[in-house]
C-alpha cells in the first residue's frame, strides 16, 4: 500500500487525534482480556497515549498546513490547543487510576473514554470547518456525558450526566442552527471562507441580518460550553457531580477547546462583525466574573466552590478574548495554558482528599491540612494563589497578559474596555475571599479529629508536581510560552 | 554604576536562598533552625552593609543596578538603589535579625514554617525597594502579602484569622487597581511598539512628552497608584486594617509590618507616584495633606485611649507616618529628607516599641494596659529600654525621631503654614500618649500581684534592646551620614515634581517639564549648597533614565 505524499500530509496533521483513538480503540480491546485487578494497568495505557499524542504534535508541527480537503488546519495555533487539551486529559489521567481503585470503578472504558472525548477536543481546536467542528464537539460532548455519569451509583452523578446531557444537547443544537444560518448566509461552512462572503455581501449594499444571527447561535451553544454566562446554570451541578477527575478535565479540555473554536470563528470568520460580537462577549463576561465570584463566596462544599471558580475564569478569558487582537488571542491561549495546570491541580487535589464515595469535599475536612500532610497542602495553596492570580504563579501572568491585552484595544472600543479590565480586576479581589478561606481552613483551624486524609499515591503526586511544577514555570519563566502562544495567534489571524 | 556584579541580586536573594536550608533541618529540631535563620539575616545585613561604602553620594541615578531582560521585549529583570531605597534595605536587613531573635522563645509551634515565612518576607521587601521595573515591583509588592498573611493567620493572638483576611483583602484591593494602572501606563508607552515597563525609560518618556498624559488620565493614574501606596501607609481613612493587624500579629510580625512593611507605601508614593505624575500630585496634594493632618491628629487622639497597650502602639504608626505624608506632600528638599529619615527612624523606634512590648507580653501573655502597672520594679532594664525608645519616638533631641520631625516640619512650614502649626500638635500629642501609658505601665507600685515576680531581661533581649538604642541614639547623632546620602536623590526630586505654579516656584527658576535635554555631562549636584532651595535645573530626568538605559543596551 502505498501512501501518496498528500495522504501522509494529512495523517501527520490530524496525527493526534489518530493516535488517541488507535490507543482508545486498544484500551477497549484489551479491557476484557484484563481481570479487575489489572485494569488499572489500562489507567498507564491511556497516560502512555496522551504521551504518544504529545509527541505527535512534532509531526504537525513539521508539516502544518490543512487536512482532508481543508477541512482541518494545522497551524501553530492548533498546536498550541493540542497541547493544552493532551495536558490536561494526561493529568486528569494520572489523576483518576487510584480515584477509580478507591470507588470500584476500575474499568478500561473510562480511559477510552477520556480519550476519545480528548480526540473530539483536538478536533475542535483544529476544525477549519463549522460541521467538522461540530463533529468535534459531539464527539467530546457524548464523552462526557458517560463519564459525568461514571459513578453509576451515586445519584448525584446521575443528576449530573442528565443534566449536562439534555442541556448540552440544547446547546448543541443552537450551534447547528447558528451554522445553518451562516451557510444560509453566505454558502459556506468554512470558516476560512465566510469573511470574503461577507465582505462582498456588505459592499454590494446587503446587511448580513442572518449571519450575525448564525453567530449568535453559535455564541449561545459554545458559551454554554465554556461555562459563560448567562448559559452557566448547568455547571455547577455538572461539575460536582461528576466524578472529580472528571470534573478536571471538563473544568479544562472542553474548555479550552471550545475557546480554540471560538478564536476561530469570532476571529477568523467574523472579524468584520467585530463591532457586533464584542458587545456580547463583554457582557457575558461581566456576567460571567461577577456570577461565579458571588455564587463562590458562598459555597462551603469546595468541589462547588471551585465549580463556580472555573465560571468566573471564563470570565476572565473572556475580558482577553474582547481584545480582537492578536494579542488578545495569544492572551487567552496563555491563560488557558496556565488555567489547564492550576484547575486541574486544584481538582486533583479535591480528588485525592474527597476520599471513597467523594464524601470529605466541605470545607471543613480541609482543617490543619497544613500540618498534617504539608507538601499536599503546599501544592493546593499554590494552585489556589494562582487562580486569585498572585505573582509569580501562572495565574497572575494569565490576568497580567489579558488585561494587558483588552487595554491595548482601548483605541477600538473606548471606555468600555477600560472598565471591563477594572471590573476584572475587582473581581479577582472578590475571588481573593473565597480561595482565602480554604488556605485559613488549611493552615488557621485546627485539624478535625474524625478524618484523616490518607497518603498521596504516586500517581496523583505525579500529576500535582507536573501542575504545581507548570503553574510556577508559566509564572516565573513564561517567556517560551508567551512566544509560541503568540506565534500561534499570528498563525491564526495573520494569513 | 557596575552592571557586572550581582551584589544587589545577592542581596534580595540571599534571604531566599535560606529557605531550602532550613527545608532540609528536621521539623523538631528548633535550635538548629533558629540559628540558621539567624545566622542567614545576620549575613544579610552585613553584606547589605557593604552598600554603603560602594555607595557614590551626590549621584541621583541609580547605582549597583543590573539588567536583564525578562519576559519578552517589555517586562525586564532591572534593579537598582539610590539615597532613597539605600536606607530602606538597610532598615530591612537591620530590622530582620532582631525580629528573628525576639521569636526565640515566643514560637513554639511550626517553627521551621516562622522563619521560612520571615525570610521570604526579608526577599519580598528588599525586592520592592529595589525594583525599578513596574512588573517587577509589583511582583515583590504581592509577594509580601503571602508570608505576612500566613504569619498572622497561624501565629497571631485570638481574633488572628479576622485580622488577617482583613489585612490581605485591604490590600489586594488597592494593588489591583494599582495593576491596572500599570498596565495602562505600559499601554501609554505602547504607541509606537516599543511599551516598557521599566521605571527610568518611562519617566524620560514623560519628561520629553514621548507619551502624552492628558491631566485627566494622569489624575486617574496617580489615584490608583496613590490608593494602593495610601493603603498601605495606612493614610486616613484608609487605616482601619492596622490595628487589627499588629494587635493580632506575634511580635516579630508587628516588628516587620510596623517597621518596613509601612514604608513600602510612603517608598512607593516617592518612587512612582510623584516622579510619574507631578502634575496630579500637585492638584491632589492639598486633599492628601489634609488627609495627613487628620491622620496625624486622629491617630494621635485614638492612641491616647486605648486600653490595649499594643494598640496603643499601631496608633501610633498612623499619626507618624502622616507626617511622612505631609513632608512628601510639602514638595520640597528638606521635607523630602525628613519624609525618607523618618521612615527609617519610624522603623527603628516603633520597630523598637513592638520588641519591648513582644517582652512583656512573653512573660504575662496579654496587652491589657490595666494589668499592668509598676513594671519598672521588676524589670527595671526593660522599662528603662522602652521608655528611651519612646522618648526617640516622641521626637525628643537628639534622638532619631527628632531630626525626622524637625526636618520635615521645616519643609512643611515652607509649603503650608497652617499644616505645620496643625502638625506639630501632633507632636505634642505623641508625647502625651507615650508617656502616659508608659507611666500606667511601668511607674508607680506593682498593682497585679502577679506582676513582682517578672522576671527581667534575658541576655538575649539585652542584646535586642541595646541594639536598638544604639541604632536610635547613632541616627540621632549622626544623622548627616544619613542625610548626605539622601541629598542628590530628594534635589532629584524636586526637580522632577517641579511645576508652573507650585509654590516652590518662586525660589527657584521654573524648568518647564518638557525641558530639552542639557548636552553637557552631568556635573556634581550641590551638596553643599543650600538645601532649603532646590538645585538650579542642569540636567533633568531623562539623564538618570539614559544612562540606565545605556548600561544594557
Amino acid at each position: 500500500m502505498h501512501f501518496s505524499a498528500e495522504q501522509v500530509s494529512n495523517l501527520h496533521r490530524l496525527a493526534p487525534e489518530i493516535i488517541l483513538c488507535l490507543f482508545g480503540i486498544v484500551i477497549m480491546l484489551l479491557d476484557p482480556f484484563l481481570g479487575r485487578t489489572r485494569q488499572r494497568a489500562l489507567g498507564w495505557v491511556a497516560f502512555i497515549g496522551t504521551l504518544a499524542a504529545a509527541a505527535s504534535l512534532r509531526l504537525m508541527y513539521l508539516d502544518q498546513g490543512y487536512a482532508y480537503n481543508e477541512l482541518i488546519r494545522a497551524d501553530l495555533f492548533s498546536i498550541f490547543a493540542h497541547a493544552v487539551v493532551i495536558g490536561a486529559a494526561a493529568l486528569c489521567v494520572l489523576g483518576a487510576i487510584n480515584y477509580l481503585d478507591d470507588e470500584n470503578l476500575q474499568r478500561g472504558e473510562f480511559y477510552a473514554l477520556v480519550l476519545f472525548a480528548t480526540a473530539g477536543m483536538g478536533i475542535l481546536a483544529g476544525a477549519n470547518e463549522l460541521l467538522t467542528a461540530f463533529v468535534g464537539l459531539e464527539m467530546s460532548s457524548i464523552s462526557s456525558y458517560i463519564l459525568a455519569g461514571f459513578r453509576k451509583r451515586a445519584t448525584k452523578s446521575n443528576e449530573s450526566s442528565l443534566k449536562y446531557f439534555i442541556l448540552g444537547s440544547f446547546a448543541t443544537a443552537f450551534f447547528l442552527y447558528g451554522i445553518a444560518m451562516v451557510y444560509g448566509a453566505t454558502g459556506t461552512t468554512r470558516i476560512d471562507q465566510v469573511q470574503p462572503v461577507l465582505d462582498q455581501l456588505i459592499a454590494s449594499g446587503h446587511l448580513p441580518a442572518l449571519s450575525i444571527l448564525g453567530l449568535a447561535l453559535i455564541f449561545v451553544g459554545l458559551g454554554f460550553k465554556v461555562v459563560a454566562a448567562p448559559f452557566h446554570i448547568y455547571g455547577p451541578d455538572v461539575y460536582e457531580g461528576a466524578p472529580t477527575p472528571v470534573t478536571a478535565l471538563l473544568a479544562s479540555g472542553p474548555k479550552a477547546a471550545t475557546f480554540a473554536l471560538m478564536l476561530r470563528i469570532f476571529y477568523v470568520a467574523f472579524p468584520g462583525e467585530v463591532h457586533f460580537w464584542f458587545w456580547a462577549i463583554w457582557g457575558s463576561a461581566i456576567l460571567t466574573m461577577f456570577v461565579g465570584n458571588l455564587a463562590a463566596i458562598v459555597q462551603s462544599n469546595v468541589k462547588r466552590m471551585l465549580a463556580y471558580s472555573s465560571i468566573a475564569h471564563a470570565g476572565y478569558i473572556l475580558v482577553a478574548f474582547a481584545a480582537a487582537t492578536v494579542y488578545g488571542v495569544s492572551a487567552v491561549l496563555f491563560y488557558l495554558a496556565a488555567y489547564t495546570f492550576m484547575k486541574v491541580g486544584a481538582f486533583l487535589v479535591v480528588t485525592h482528599l474527597g476520599q471513597q464515595d467523594e464524601r470529605h469535599l466541605e470545607i471543613t475536612d480541609y482543617a490543619g491540612l497544613g500540618t498534617r500532610q504539608p507538601a499536599l497542602a503546599v501544592c493546593f495553596s499554590l494552585f489556589l494563589f494562582s487562580l486569585l492570580g498572585l505573582p509569580a504563579t501562572g495565574g497572575f501572568l494569565g490576568k497580567f497578559f489579558a488585561f494587558q491585552a483588552a487595554l491595548d484595544s482601548h483605541a477600538a472600543f473606548g471606555p468600555a474596555i477600560v472598565w471591563l479590565v477594572i471590573i476584572a480586576a475587582i473581581n479577582s479581589v472578590i475571588g481573593a475571599y473565597y480561595y482565602l478561606r480554604i488556605i485559613i481552613a488549611m493552615y488557621f483551624w485546627e485539624p478535625s479529629k474524625d478524618y484523616t486524609p490518607s497518603k498521596v499515591p504516586l500517581a496523583v503526586g505525579t500529576a500535582l508536581a507536573i501542575a504545581a511544577i507548570g503553574t510556577l514555570y508559566l509564572g516565573i519563566l513564561p517567556r517560551d510560552v508567551l512566544h509560541a502562544a503568540l506565534a500561534a495567534a499570528t498563525s491564526l489571524i495573520a494569513r | 554604576m557596575a552592571t557586572a556584579s550581582h551584589w544587589l541580586s545577592f542581596i534580595v536573594f540571599l534571604p531566599l536562598l535560606g529557605v531550602p536550608a532550613l527545608l532540609c533541618l528536621r521539623d523538631e529540631d528548633h535550635v538548629w533552625i533558629r540559628r540558621v535563620a539567624l545566622v542567614i539575616s545576620l549575613v544579610e545585613f552585613v553584606i547589605s552593609l557593604f552598600l554603603l561604602p560602594g555607595f557614590r553620594m551626590g549621584q541621583p541615578d541609580y547605582q549597583f543596578a543590573e539588567y536583564a531582560n525578562w519576559i519578552g521585549n517589555a517586562i525586564h529583570y532591572h534593579i537598582g538603589i539610590d539615597g532613597l531605597s539605600l536606607f530602606l534595605v538597610l532598615l530591612t536587613t537591620f530590622l530582620t535579625p532582631l525580629a528573628i531573635l525576639c521569636s526565640w522563645t515566643s514560637i513554639h509551634e511550626n517553627v521551621k514554617g516562622f522563619f521560612i515565612a520571615i525570610l521570604v518576607i526579608e526577599t519580598a521587601m528588599i525586592g520592592v525597594f529595589v525594583s525599578l521595573d513596574l512588573f517587577l515591583f509589583f511582583l515583590f509588592w504581592e509577594l509580601t502579602l503571602i508570608p505576612m498573611y500566613f504569619m498572622i493567620g497561624i501565629w497571631g493572638h485570638d481574633r488572628r484569622i479576622y485580622a488577617a483576611v482583613k489585612f490581605i483583602l485591604y490590600t489586594m484591593f488597592g494593588s489591583i487597581l494599582m495593576l491596572v494602572a500599570i498596565l495602562w501606563l505600559y499601554n501609554l508607552s505602547n504607541v509606537h511598539g516599543t511599551g516598557t515597563f521599566d521605571l527610568p525609560t518611562l519617566q524620560a518618556q514623560l519628561q520629553h512628552g514621548i507619551i502624552s498624559l492628558p491631566p485627566t488620565t494622569e489624575l486617574l493614574l496617580f489615584c490608583a497608584f496613590f490608593l494602593a501606596f495610601a493603603i498601605k501607609v495606612p493614610l486616613f481613612p484608609f487605616h482601619t486594617w492596622l490595628p487589627d493587624a499588629h494587635t493580632e500579629a506575634p511580635t516579630a510580625g508587628s516588628v516587620i509590618l510596623a517597621g518596613v512593611m509601612l514604608k513600602l507605601g510612603t517608598y512607593g508614593i516617592m518612587r512612582f507616584c510623584l516622579p510619574l505624575f507631578p502634575y496630579a500630585a500637585h492638584r491632589l496634594a492639598h486633599i492628601i495633606g489634609v488627609l495627613a493632618l487628620i491622620g496625624i491628629i486622629y491617630g494621635a487622639l485614638v492612641a491616647t485611649i486605648q486600653p490595649n497597650f499594643k494598640r496603643l502602639v499601631a496608633y501610633t504608626s498612623v499619626s507618624h507616618l502622616g507626617f511622612v505624608i505631609l513632608g512628601i506632600f510639602s514638595f520640597t528638599t528638606i521635607s523630602f529628607q525628613g519624609a525618607i529619615f523618618q521612615m527609617i527612624s519610624h522603623g527603628v523606634s516603633t520597630g523598637g516599641l513592638f520588641l519591648g512590648l513582644g517582652m512583656i507580653y512573653d512573660r504575662r501573655h496579654t496587652y491589657e494596659i490595666k494589668e499592668f502597672g509598676g513594671l519598672v520594679n521588676p524589670m527595671p532594664i526593660i522599662m528603662a529600654f522602652y521608655l528611651f525608645i519612646a522618648l526617640s519616638s516622641l521626637a525628643l533631641p537628639p534622638l532619631n525621631g527628632f531630626i525626622g520631625e524637625f526636618l520635615i516640619l521645616i519643609g512643611v512650614f515652607q509649603y503650608h503654614h497652617v499644616w505645620a502649626a496643625f502638625a506639630s500638635s501632633g507632636a505634642v500629642l505623641s508625647a502625651i500618649y507615650l508617656l502616659w501609658s508608659y507611666q500606667r505601665v511601668a511607674l508607680g507600685e506593682v498593682t497585679v500581684e502577679k506582676n513582682r515576680s517578672l522576671t527581667d531581661a534575658s541576655g538575649r533581649e539585652r542584646v535586642i534592646l541595646v541594639t536598638i538604642a544604639i541604632a536610635i541614639l547613632f541616627m540621632g547623632i549622626a544623622s548627616p551620614l544619613f542625610t548626605r546620602r539622601m541629598e542628590a536623590t530628594t534635589d532629584n526630586l524636586v526637580r522632577q515634581t517641579q511645576i508652573e505654579g507650585a509654590p516652590q516656584d518662586a525660589k527657584a527658576p521654573t524648568p518647564t517639564r518638557i525641558a530639552p535635554p542639557a548636552a553637557t555631562e552631568f556635573g556634581a549636584p550641590n551638596s553643599a549648597g543650600n538645601r532649603l532651595t532646590p538645585a538650579a535645573p542642569t540636567q533633568a530626568r531623562l539623564v538618570n533614565a539614559t544612562t540606565a538605559a545605556q548600561v544594557n543596551p
